[in-house]
């Protein structure tokens, strides 16, 4: 067997291409533009014909230097930069930051600001969930099930637009609450939400989880063991899919989740079906949530008392919240001035992405996708 | 009638070829082959234009939301826009194609489905030809859309171009054998291949029609033509040559404009052609459905046998697009387990069953 030279091959590859005769290895590059890897992730495949033998992701296409960013702009500033980090889940980003930040100055939030937060959180997480369980389907060929999760999503984006004015780049929360109070509609509009989910996801799951083809399209591929997920340091349904139960609301509870009951939802083989169920589940146990919250939602103060500037005490600051993809770090390093001096984030999409070739590898290319799918990244959460 | 050779090739005996006839008694034969070509071609220019917005309608009332709306009422030139926009767009030859090919690949499949419509019986008397091996002419043209997949993936120097184009050339010649079988089924159970007379075979209520002339076995054909029928139209859920998510447009991804434009029409001309054949094999083709009641049977005969035709046709398109908006796409090979595993084995078993059902004389 003859190799190609070395130096003429695609970034990331040391094995050349079998240049047997009867050979039918190449090399085929897919994305930064390509419908299925949602935005501009770019993996450059070693293919035998239709089987994958190599997956080398390459990112940074949208890497805007949050991080970067972050250490020119004050405390408060930099809140709106969160919100783009992973795009779905921006509530999530900006909890995770005025946790931090609450961590350093010790303030506290009041009754009824916690329940907001959680409510909030628990609906974006649905939202989330609603996207990808449209693309998913899209991805693997049924794409009526793009516009019916968008369907329920809507009313979700309408309550967040209703409470804080934006629909994608939130910027809600603050330290010690929220920016505003939610309006009088708000209940009643999460209650029609919680009523129309339990209708939605009967149907989703006639329409696509008990479908003989998106079955044994899933059944079987891409498993991750256990060890190999922990070792990545997977996190979210990923994480929980190959069998292991952990789950930052329960396990490290923030806010107020340590007084609700909900399940977390584990998997045991770690497949594409797994991941897929994983998800589907955690959507009726934050509409359990949700039921708790909107039963006791308290009246009261939405947000302890606010600072025109915040300047965070010499120290180094960690908090974490489980977002809709797993496990969301912020680190925020304070020197005592108005701005921080370094703040790095941990995000999920980049520990699930990195176990892609440890699964795609002796798939086809079909299967890829569908691994792509089930692993729910956002890629600017990745390169932020 | 005195039966001039060509009036065999064009045997337009309606009142129009009547008229022709009556008027132009000398030059009948070449005005009545004219006229029919030229009715032919209309056809076909206007049907994907129709069946285009068809399906963008039915796709968004099953995903709740109302489609084209603006151009035309409900949207109705919208593809008569589309079609103008591809026509005036620039026709991209990517760098390193093959050239002739790359402009022969389009012409292919638009060609084939043109070829198959002259068979098709829209009426008593309204088609063009009526071969006695119609059933085999049928199979074999639709084996040339094939060649233009693989044409257009192999010059257009893609790899995602070339990987559509063999996933459908494996996929097509597969159920090409069970779509034959099929079509064998109905050969032996009528005893003529000339689609007319198929036609004609299922005479009566509508409990002759092959459907359900053949007690179980009928229907389970009928089931399987569609299961092998959208194979080979590589309508979803078998879209695997296109497969947008993973192949970004597969055999087309490097066409435009009007080259692309003829693909997309073959393929919706070629959705019509595979109902039609479902319509004559299995529906009654242009026959009235008949229930034994006197005064519905004598309404519905009075309706004239191409508005029947199209009807069944329509009726078997939206099934069509009911399976490419309800399911996921198979895998390649999950889609050779069909095919060589599970429909193959069972087309043998049906026509076995069918024969001896022949023997014993238990049709209905």
């Amino acid at each position: 067997m003859e190799l190609q030279p070395v130096d003429n091959l695609p970034e990331g590859f040391t094995r050349g291409l079998n240049s047997d005769e009867t050979s039918e290895e190449y090399f085929l590059n897919m994305g930064p533009q390509h419908p299925s890897t949602h935005g501009v992730l770019r993996l450059v495949l070693k293919l035998d014909g239709e089987n994958v033998l190599e997956v080398v992701p390459h990112l940074g296409y949208v890497h805007r230097g949050i991080e970067k960013l972050a250490e020119s702009q004050t405390y408060l500033q930099n809140i709106h930069l969160t919100d783009r980090l992973d795009y779905l889940s921006s509530h999530f980003n900006n909890l995770g930051y005025c946790l931090a930040m609450e961590q350093a100055l010790d303030i506290g939030v009041p009754e009824r600001g916690e329940y907001i937060r959680v409510m909030v959180c628990e609906l974006q997480r649905i939202q989330s969930h609603l996207l990808w369980w449209g693309v998913t389907g899209m991805d693997l060929g049924a794409i009526s099930t793009f516009l019916y999760g968008f369907k329920e999503r809507e009313m979700i984006t309408d309550i967040f637009e209703e409470i804080c004015g934006a629909r994608l780049t939130m910027n809600f929360f603050r330290p010690g609450g929220s920016f505003a109070d939610v309006p009088d509609t708000f209940i009643p509009r999460v209650k029609k939400v919680i009523e129309r989910m339990h209708v939605a996801l009967d149907e989703y799951n006639t329409l696509l989880t008990d479908n003989i083809i998106f079955r044994e399209r899933t059944r079987a591929i891409g498993i991750l063991s256990r060890e190999k997920a922990l070792s990545y340091g997977c996190s979210g349904g990923v994480l929980r899919a190959s069998g292991v139960s952990y789950d930052v609301r329960r396990n490290d509870p923030y806010s107020i989740y340590d007084r609700f009951d909900f399940g977390i939802p584990v998997g045991s083989v770690g497949g594409c079906f797994d991941r897929y169920r994983m998800k589907m589940e955690e959507m009726p146990q934050s509409l359990r949530i949700l039921e708790q919250a909107v039963k006791d939602f308290p009246e009261g103060p939405y947000r302890s008392k606010e600072q025109s500037a915040y300047r965070l005490p010499q120290g180094s600051y960690y908090s974490q919240v489980e977002t809709a993809r797993g496990l969301l770090g912020t680190y925020i390093v304070a020197e005592g001035g108005a701005k921080p001096y370094r703040v790095k984030f941990r995000s999920p999409s980049f520990s699930n992405l990195s176990t892609l070739c440890e699964m795609a590898v002796g798939h086809k290319i079909a299967d890829l996708v569908t691994i792509l799918a089930t692993l729910d990244f956002v890629v600017p959460d990745i390169d932020r | 009638m005195n039966q001039l050779p060509t009036e065999k090739i064009f045997p337009v005996h309606n009142s129009i070829g009547d008229l022709v006839r009556h008027l132009l008694p000398g030059s009948a034969e070449y005005v009545n082959g004219f006229l029919t070509i030229a009715s032919l071609l209309l056809v076909v220019a206007l049907l994907p234009v129709f069946l285009i917005w068809l399906e963008r309608k039915v796709a968004a009332h099953f995903q709740a939301r109302l489609g084209p709306m603006r151009v035309g009422y409900h949207g109705l030139l919208q593809s008569t826009a589309d079609g103008l926009k591809l026509i005036f767009k620039e026709v991209l030859v990517p760098e390193g194609a093959d050239r002739f090919v790359f402009f022969l690949a389009p012409i292919l499949p638009a060609s084939a489905t043109f070829l198959v419509m002259t068979i098709l019986p829209f009426d008593h008397h309204l088609q063009v030809a009526d071969p006695a091996g119609g059933v085999l002419f049928a199979l074999g043209i639709s084996g040339l859309s094939i060649l233009g997949i693989l044409l257009a993936g192999w010059s257009s120097n893609n790899k995602y171009s070339l990987l559509g184009a063999m996933r459908s050339g494996a996929q097509m010649v597969s159920f090409e054998i069970s779509l034959a079988l099929i079509m064998l089924l109905i050969v032996m159970v009528t005893g003529t291949a000339s689609l007319r007379e198929i036609v004609l075979s299922q005479q009566g209520t509508i409990l002759d029609w092959w459907i359900f002339k053949l007690p179980f076995l009928g229907f389970i054909a009928f089931m399987m033509y569609m299961i092998s029928s959208t194979a080979e139209l590589n309508r979803a859920p078998f879209d695997i040559s296109e497969a947008e998510s993973e192949l970004t447009g597969g055999f087309a991804t490097e066409y435009s404009g009007i080259s692309f434009a003829m693909f997309f029409f073959a393929e919706f001309v070629n959705m019509f052609v595979s109902a039609g054949l479902a319509a004559t094999f299995f529906l009654g083709g242009f026959l009235a459905p008949q229930f034994g009641i006197g005064p519905i049977d004598a309404a519905f005969d009075f309706i004239p046998g191409f508005v029947w035709f199209f009807c069944k046709t329509f009726l078997v398109i939206f099934l069509y697009m009911w399976f490419r908006w309800t399911f996921p796409r198979l895998r390649i090979d999950q889609l050779m387990y069909l095919e060589w595993k599970m429909l193959l084995p069972a087309n043998l078993v049906l026509l076995m069953g069918a024969g001896f059902f022949l023997a014993m004389g238990w049709t209905l």
